[in-house]
């Protein structure tokens, strides 16, 4: 009551002075005292603006409350540390099922503007006022909207990392099928350092093995580029330094005239149509003679 | 360090030590092509295993041997080229083109008494 009175006698240009944080005090109370009536009206809006579709309405509102508690907190503590806690949480949770970063930066600067325009109603008849309120709450609720938004995006990061990780050790095994004979199956998107991977397998494969002939099957791989067209291509002259031979399998037409487009000598790549083929021509390489057990008797 | 060249058979033998100089590599050309005649030798065998690092200059060399040797009528194998140094020389165009290759010396040996039918 005492500081009231104290309030009440200093002439209105020392009010500039106001704490900050005694005006995010008064806020906070202001969002808390609202709390049910805010949320009410923001989890409206996100589904007027249809925002997170991939989430049923009692979901929204559930992750609504949790956020908007959140965010009161850290505009009263401003310690983003739960907040960010939370959003990496959050994020954990809504990216599987197909949540995207626009929604995400969406909902919360709806949030944003919704608890803005409550302080606008509010403080109506006190323009000064009013200005000194959004001064303490727009830098705060940028920082959220930001720490938010740079969560979602990191754990986005995050995962598709770990996928990217799963997907390289998924990658091509160097397998002998026969004494000498080494096939190389290769299935999906080669980008440039899948392929040079590959290579190094492959040429590691060639001497640990002791392979005298490789068959490299591409009939999984739809297309690759220029640059990778000439890695496989040095990959085979890589192989023949290593006393190899090569044996290129299941081009597809597009891979072919990708090759003929950089213009491949084709006297130094062996190319055979099927996977079948491939092998059937190594082990003619090799001097095996395969024969059923009719042939041979 | 001078390359020894050793006979065996009708083949010779010579091994690349790491850090070969210029000098090194000319003086074993030389020596190469002059005692394939002189020895009567069918093949030339050069091996490489111990050259973790080849620059141009040397390829370039193993290449020029090759291709004298043929002159003089006898055939070339390079035997030994590391997996790293094989996809360097790739990268760099030095493919080592019409010179036969092998994984190791045995390898090279077995090659060549396959091709000419000798036991010794």
């Amino acid at each position: 009551m005492i500081s009231k009175r104290d309030v009440a006698s200093v002439p209105p240009e020392s009010k500039r002075n106001e704490e900050p944080s005694e005006l995010l005090r008064e806020l906070v109370a202001h969002l808390r005292q609202n709390r049910t009536q805010l949320r009410e009206e923001w989890v409206v809006r996100i589904s007027e603006t249809r925002l997170l579709t991939a989430m049923t309405k009692e979901e929204i509102f559930a992750e609504a409350t949790s956020v908007y508690d959140s965010y009161v907190e850290a505009l009263e503590t401003e310690a983003f540390e739960a907040l960010q806690a939370y959003a990496r949480n959050l994020s954990e949770r809504i990216i599987p099922r197909g949540v995207e970063t626009h929604e995400v930066v969406g909902i919360v600067l709806l949030l944003r503007d919704v608890l803005a325009r409550s302080l606008f109603a509010k403080y109506q008849n006190d323009f000064k006022k009013l200005n000194r309120i959004l001064d303490a709450y727009e830098p705060a609720a940028n920082r959220i909207a930001n720490t938010v938004a740079v969560g979602f995006v990191q754990e986005r990061e995050r995962v598709i990392r770990q996928q990217q990780e799963a997907i390289r050790e998924l990658s091509t095994p160097v397998l002998q099928v026969r004494e000498r004979l080494l096939i190389l199956p290769i299935i999906g998107v080669i980008d440039p350092q899948r392929a040079r991977q590959l290579t190094e397998q492959l040429l590691r494969g060639i001497r640990t093995n002791r392979a005298k002939v490789v068959v490299i099957d591409i009939t999984g791989v739809a297309a690759m580029d220029v640059t990778v067209a000439n890695h496989l291509v040095q990959t085979v002259e890589a192989s023949r330094l290593l006393g190899a031979t090569v044996i290129v399998t299941g081009l597809s037409p597009e891979i072919a005239q990708t090759l003929v487009t950089i213009g491949v000598d084709l006297g130094k790549m062996n190319t055979v149509g099927d996977l079948q083929g491939g092998i059937e021509q190594a082990e003619r390489l090799l001097g095996y003679k395969v024969a059923t057990l009719a042939e041979q008797s | 360090m001078e390359v020894p060249i050793l006979k065996q058979g009708a083949f010779l033998i010579a091994t690349f030590q790491a850090a070969l100089s210029d000098a090194d590599l000319n003086q074993l050309r030389m020596g190469l092509v002059q005692q394939v005649v002189k020895f009567r030798s069918r093949a030339v065998i050069v091996d490489v295993t111990a050259m973790d690092v080849m620059d141009s200059f040397a390829s370039r060399t193993l290449r020029e041997i090759a291709h004298m040797i043929r002159l003089r009528g006898a055939e070339t194998v390079i035997v030994g080229i590391q997996p790293e140094v094989a996809f360097a020389m790739v990268q760099l165009g030095l493919t080592l083109e019409g010179v036969a290759t092998a994984l190791d010396l045995e390898e090279g040996l077995a090659y060549l008494n396959e091709k000419f039918k000798v036991t010794n």
